[in-house]
């Protein structure tokens, strides 16, 4: 199941991250902002995050580390019981 | 007392020294030169090597690298008092400030270390080119990248060359902080921060600096071409340099220079209604009733860059707080405000004083004051910083 996330993770990115690479090139554990995520992608990031799963990130989940990596989006879903994300 | 001090700590000693001394320098020197700066575009000689001579110019590097160990509070202050002189010296103050504040708390390696207690010690003048042409005013992209040549270590150099829109009073500094892609397959937004030292500098003007206003910190456009040491590229990322140290301490001292310039033109109000007022004894002034109400936005702007800070000496220490949405968002606000109430406190004094006003001939002329006002809604523009804003706004929740 956690595969299922961190591919809807993958595919977020691919449409909103603006990252200078391809996706698939990434580890789960890749840098996003170091392969050129803005901090402005990832406030859209995060927005269909919230989308995607129906959820919203409290205050303190919002910081640039919660979407430093696939790894770390995945870990704050799983914070926000989104199922299939705990790894 | 330093940049690292905990909030409220600041001396009271210190801080009414540096003022009195920021108002002696402004009586006596960049006052008297401010109408000839602003008039030829030209830089403020004169007002500078007057900062080199109190040492103003390691004012915030620590005691222990050999600097006067201010605050940022202190460092504000005296940057509030000169703009009421000149606003184009307190700016070369405020950005090299902003330079300085980045070279202390982010360079951590013997060699920036080395640096900053050489700024201190030579008074050495930092300039900056954050912006790129091509790049759309905003700091955070690059496309020029720095290339380093030779093994990684000592005597691994490095090499830039970027076309800068502008870099203010470039080519009267002693080194200019460039922002560039960390390597050439770095993405826009992997920066760094390098110092490029103005003796390895070359700098091809790209355009002239005929404005309307701040016309003295000579912001010329310029392809620049720089070697260094690649031990003077900054640790830290320029990402978190700039959310931490950079975009604050530049609102903060921005905001301190706009509330110094509308205190002078509040000032010359007052001092006209009170010169009014003594012609008719006994007879309120027409013009009373403005003035009220321009102390009324004079007290809120001053209020709102002093709770800023506040803030900001709370957190300074703490990047995570300073990466905050609620302080992002406080200290774009803090920027907009200021750059707005600045010009709306000159307005209205322009209304109390009139022609005397008007004219460019009367102690209580505003027309450069005014001109310099209108700086700072178009330098960082409010309309991209709005929008920034408006960006967090999505992120920011309740509580």
């Amino acid at each position: 199941m956690s595969s299922t996330v961190t591919d809807s993770i993958r595919a977020l990115l691919a449409e909103h991250a603006r990252l200078g690479v391809d996706v698939a090139s990434l580890s789960d554990t890749d840098d996003l902002y170091t392969a050129g995520m803005t901090s402005h992608a990832s406030v859209t990031v995060m927005l269909a995050c919230e989308d995607e799963w129906d959820v919203e990130f409290p205050q303190q989940m919002l910081k640039k580390s919660t979407f430093a990596s696939i790894a770390n989006i995945r870990a704050a879903l799983a914070e926000l019981e989104v199922e299939g994300a705990t790894a | 007392m330093s940049i690292l001090s905990a909030p409220g700590t600041t001396d009271p000693a210190v801080l009414r020294d540096a003022v009195a001394l920021a108002h002696r320098i402004g009586k006596e020197t960049a006052a008297v030169h401010a109408a000839d700066v602003d008039r030829e575009g030209r830089f403020p000689k004169e007002t500078v090597d007057a900062f080199r001579a109190e040492r103003l110019l390691g004012a915030l590097v620590p005691t222990e690298l050999g600097g006067l160990g201010h605050d940022v509070r202190t460092t504000a202050a005296i940057v509030r008092t000169v703009a009421r002189y000149c606003a184009s010296s307190a700016m070369i103050l405020a950005m090299h400030h902003i330079q300085v504040a980045s070279l202390v708390r982010h360079g951590r390696s013997d060699a920036l270390r080395d640096y900053a207690r050489r700024v201190a010690a030579e008074q050495l003048l930092l300039a900056s080119a954050t912006t790129e042409v091509g790049i759309g005013g905003n700091t955070r992209n690059s496309s020029c990248y720095v290339e380093r040549v030779g093994d990684a270590g000592p005597g691994q150099t490095f090499r830039v060359t970027k076309q800068a829109p502008v870099i203010s009073y470039g080519q009267y500094a002693d080194a200019i902080f460039t922002t560039a892609r960390r390597a050439e397959e770095s993405p826009a937004s992997d920066q760094v921060l390098a110092v490029c030292e103005s003796a390895a500098v070359h700098l091809t003007p790209l355009s002239g600096w005929d404005t309307m206003g701040f016309r003295g910190t000579c912001s010329l456009g310029f392809t620049l071409e720089a070697t260094g040491d690649a031990a003077l590229i900054h640790d830290d990322s320029f990402g978190d340099i700039s959310a931490q140290t950079m975009l604050p301490v530049a609102h903060l001292l921005w905001g301190s220079l706009w509330l110094g310039l509308a205190e002078e033109a509040s000032w010359r109000a007052q001092r006209f209604v009170q010169k009014a007022a003594r012609k008719n004894p006994g007879q309120t002034p027409p013009a009373s009733a403005r003035l009220a109400a321009l102390m009324v936005t004079r007290q809120e702007f001053a209020a709102s860059v002093d709770s800023m800070m506040t803030r900001y000496e709370q957190i300074q220490d703490d990047p995570e707080e300073l990466g905050s949405i609620d302080f992002m968002v406080a200290i774009n606000t803090l920027k907009i405000s200021a750059s707005t109430e600045v010009v709306d406190v000159v307005n209205q004094a322009l209304l109390i004083c009139g022609i005397q006003g008007y004219r460019e001939d009367t102690e209580f002329s505003l027309g450069r004051l005014l001109r310099d006002a209108h700086g700072a809604a178009v330098m960082v523009n409010n309309d991209r910083i709005a929008g920034n804003t408006a960006q967090l706004a999505l992120m920011q929740r309740e509580f």
